[in-house]
């Protein structure tokens, strides 16, 4: 027998939700439908010039290879970040849980990068690793002699932003993945290892699977994470360079539009960006949901 | 008939007394945005306190709303939802998009309709003409200015055997070449540093030795202009540039200047070019070794080097207010541009001092004997008048485009492209961003 509430008043229920339903309409549908509409618009940024001139916005984007590049960098950017920073979580939680000193100070000491905004992280990943000023950047030089520059080239700018993008998502990957892991029955694992199971095994076997409803969620919230919010991180340490080398698609909509001004070129990049991160999360719930497992 | 007369005559006493009991009780206020935060913010509000001060009719209230896209963007997004302040301030490279926005007040014509007759001759021309339309209208009040400079570590040229630098008369690129050189043979890891190297090395380098950056003279004359940077010479500049990479006489910090900054204050190379505002920066920053200031080098071909450009920003008056704040507006502006106020302004920020009279009696007072590196600025501006090339740029999206050169001689750096594959491309990239922009105003 499942309770129910059940509404004598047919508008009651609406004006409940009426509160969320304005909040909703005011900060998303409206600035996405003005979105739409600036994206098939050439305007100037005070609104005396505006003319309707169809997809030609998205004629120019699809017709410039830099573009192209750019959403080739997104991708490679997004999966590496979701890949370092699922990997280790996951990692670290297995370790974790099997703590048996300390376990509830670990643990908070761990989810603290969380509460670290990105931008800041950005910072501190550049005083560690900017060529001109960073600690780590000289040792790196002078002991292990390699020409670490993220300033100068492309690859180590990139491996620096999916580091300091990744870090601070391991932490938020952790609190779920071990989360999930304290709903595992104990029972399950200590059957398996009197039934002579390896550690590794009783991992592969158990953990992960049980685990697979975490899994996705995680990998749906980094890939929206390493889209949007890695924002701050690219804005503090690279903006978008070296030669374009770390400039994904939320950065030059900001470039184009915040500081560029150009407005029917960034909306029709944010429209570009919204498709981009629906398909792939259609994707993601359509293909990779199905071998998730759900317990009752 | 006569009824109505009183009437009337009634009604226009009682309005008479109603308004200027109004004006009595309360001035007008006007609302000035700007991008002036720390130090710099409480001299901009020392020097609206001495307005204020000064006079009851108006009060104007300063608000600082962020850098500069960040000011800019609320003044677009104020003017949209007509709460715009009266004034804005806005950096040098948004002066096309404010100047084509239809919601501008002119400067110059805002100063002529309440009367006040300025000699626009006793301002600093290098200054005023990036803010100048075709004609030679002001449109906007320049408000802080700067211009780069080459700074040099005294001790590790002495070290290298080197003759200081000479405070007026640049020296050729050559011969820096050859100091940079002479710097990294006495050990010194690199050579010389650039912020900013858009600004730097191509817009100044243009305008000092009178190549157009653009056509239709760098834009001033039309939005169909294309910009004309893969010009030999400055092709050749990124070359010679570019073979310092190569054996670190030249050394690259990245685009802006905290990178480049970083490397002279750790003494990593010998000369740093940027604007004049670092000389606060170096004077807070460097504690271990002598610096001193040059004006930027020239080529040898170059006989008679043409006044470098500014950076910066200006106050752009906007419309859709009432008349009697534009009195009040014309009033502020003319009190900033006082020589008193000019001179606090370039003492405490070392931005230029706007007008000749300020910097004259600054001369006489003895300030540059005391600070000798201020004056290396305005000289190197002020050396001679400029041409229509040397004046400014007048560039749409120029904050793109800035980007674009910023991107490809990254490119150039780390080996991507040659210089003129790169300079082509930058042309080519910037032109399309010009053809857009020009759409945008059909």
């Amino acid at each position: 027998m499942i309770k129910r509430s059940v509404f004598t008043s047919r508008t009651l229920p609406y004006l409940l939700i009426l509160p969320q339903i304005v909040v909703t309409l005011t900060f998303f549908y409206w600035p996405a439908v003005q979105g739409l509409m600036q994206s098939v618009m050439r305007s100037d940024p005070f609104g005396g010039h505006s003319k309707f001139i169809w997809f030609d916005n998205f004629i120019t984007l699809f017709t410039d290879p830099l573009y192209m590049k750019s959403i080739g960098i997104t991708l490679l950017f997004s999966a590496s970040v979701a890949a370092v920073s699922i990997s280790l979580g996951l990692f670290i939680a297995t370790m974790a849980n099997r703590a048996l000193k300390a376990k509830a100070v670990v643990r908070m000491m761990l989810i603290w990068p969380y509460a670290v905004a990105p931008a800041i992280s950005g910072i501190l990943w550049l005083f560690l690793l900017h060529p001109s000023y960073g600690v780590v950047s000289y040792a790196i030089r002078n002991w292990l002699h390699i020409d670490w520059n993220p300033v100068l080239w492309g690859s180590d700018a990139i491996f620096m932003v999916i580091m300091a993008s990744a870090w601070k998502e391991i932490s938020y990957n952790f609190v779920f993945f071990i989360a999930g892991m304290q709903a595992i029955p104990k029972s399950l694992i200590e059957a398996a290892s009197i039934d002579g199971a390896s550690p590794f095994r009783r991992f592969w076997t158990i953990t992960l699977p049980l685990l697979s409803p975490t899994l996705f969620f995680v990998t749906v919230m980094n890939i929206i994470y390493s889209f949007f919010e890695t924002f701050g991180v690219i804005h503090t340490m690279t903006q978008g360079g070296p030669g374009g080398a770390t400039n994904i698609l939320v950065y030059k909509v900001y470039q184009d539009g915040f500081i560029g001004l150009n407005l029917g070129a960034s909306s029709s990049q944010s429209v570009v960006l919204m498709t981009l991160i629906i398909i792939i999360t259609v994707l993601q719930f359509k293909y990779v949901e199905k071998k998730v497992q759900y317990t009752g | 008939m006569k009824v109505r007369k009183i009437v009337v005559l009634c009604a226009v006493a009682v309005a008479v007394i109603f308004l200027s009991g109004q004006v009595m009780a309360e001035p007008v206020t006007i609302n000035w945005w700007h991008a002036m935060k720390g130090a710099r913010g409480k001299v901009v509000d020392t020097m609206i306190k001495a307005f204020n001060d000064s006079q009851s009719e108006y009060v104007v209230v300063g608000t600082y709303k962020g850098n500069y896209d960040e000011t800019v963007n609320a003044g677009v997004a104020a003017y949209r939802a007509r709460k715009q302040p009266h004034i804005l301030q806005s950096f040098e490279v948004g002066t096309q998009t404010m100047m084509l926005s239809g919601a501008i007040y002119p400067v110059y014509k805002l100063m002529k309709d309440e009367g006040y007759n300025i000699d626009w001759k006793g301002y600093l021309q290098p200054v005023l003409s990036y803010y100048m339309n075709a004609n030679g209208d002001l449109m906007s009040m320049p408000f802080n200015s700067s211009t780069p400079v080459m700074y040099y570590n005294v001790d590790l040229f002495k070290k290298a055997g080197l003759p200081m630098l000479d405070k007026e008369t640049p020296i050729t690129w050559d011969e820096l070449g050859e100091i940079t050189a002479k710097l990294l043979k006495s050990g010194v890891p690199g050579g010389m540093v650039t912020g900013w190297q858009s600004w730097t090395q191509v817009e100044n380098y243009s305008a000092i030795h009178n190549i157009p950056f653009a056509s239709k003279a760098n834009g001033y004359e039309g939005l169909d202009c294309e910009l004309l940077i893969n010009n030999p010479k400055v092709v050749n500049h990124i070359a010679m540039l570019k073979d310092w990479f190569d054996d670190k006489r030249f050394v690259y910090g990245g685009q802006k200047y905290q990178g480049p900054k970083a490397e002279f204050i750790a003494q990593n190379v010998g000369v740093y070019i940027d604007s004049l505002s670092a000389i606060a920066k170096l004077k807070a920053g460097v504690k271990d070794f002598k610096w001193d200031v040059a004006p930027l080098p020239v080529e040898s071909w170059m006989k008679n080097p043409q006044n470098s450009i500014i950076g910066g920003a200006s106050l752009w008056v906007f419309k859709g207010h009432d008349k009697k704040d534009y009195k009040g507006v014309a009033a502020f502006l003319k009190h900033l541009s006082k020589p008193e106020m000019q001179i606090y302004w370039h003492k405490q920020t070392g931005y230029f001092p706007i007008t000749l009279a300020a910097y004259e009696q600054l001369k006489k007072e003895g300030y540059y004997d005391e600070q000798p590196y201020q004056e290396v600025g305005v000289k190197q501006l002020t050396r001679r008048d400029p041409t229509i090339i040397s004046r400014g740029l007048r560039l749409g999206y120029f904050i793109q485009i800035r980007n674009i050169i910023n991107e490809e001689l990254e490119l150039v750096w780390n080996g991507k492209k040659t210089p003129q594959e790169a300079m082509d491309s930058a042309a080519a990239r910037s032109n399309k961003q010009l053809r857009e922009f020009e759409k945008t105003y059909q």
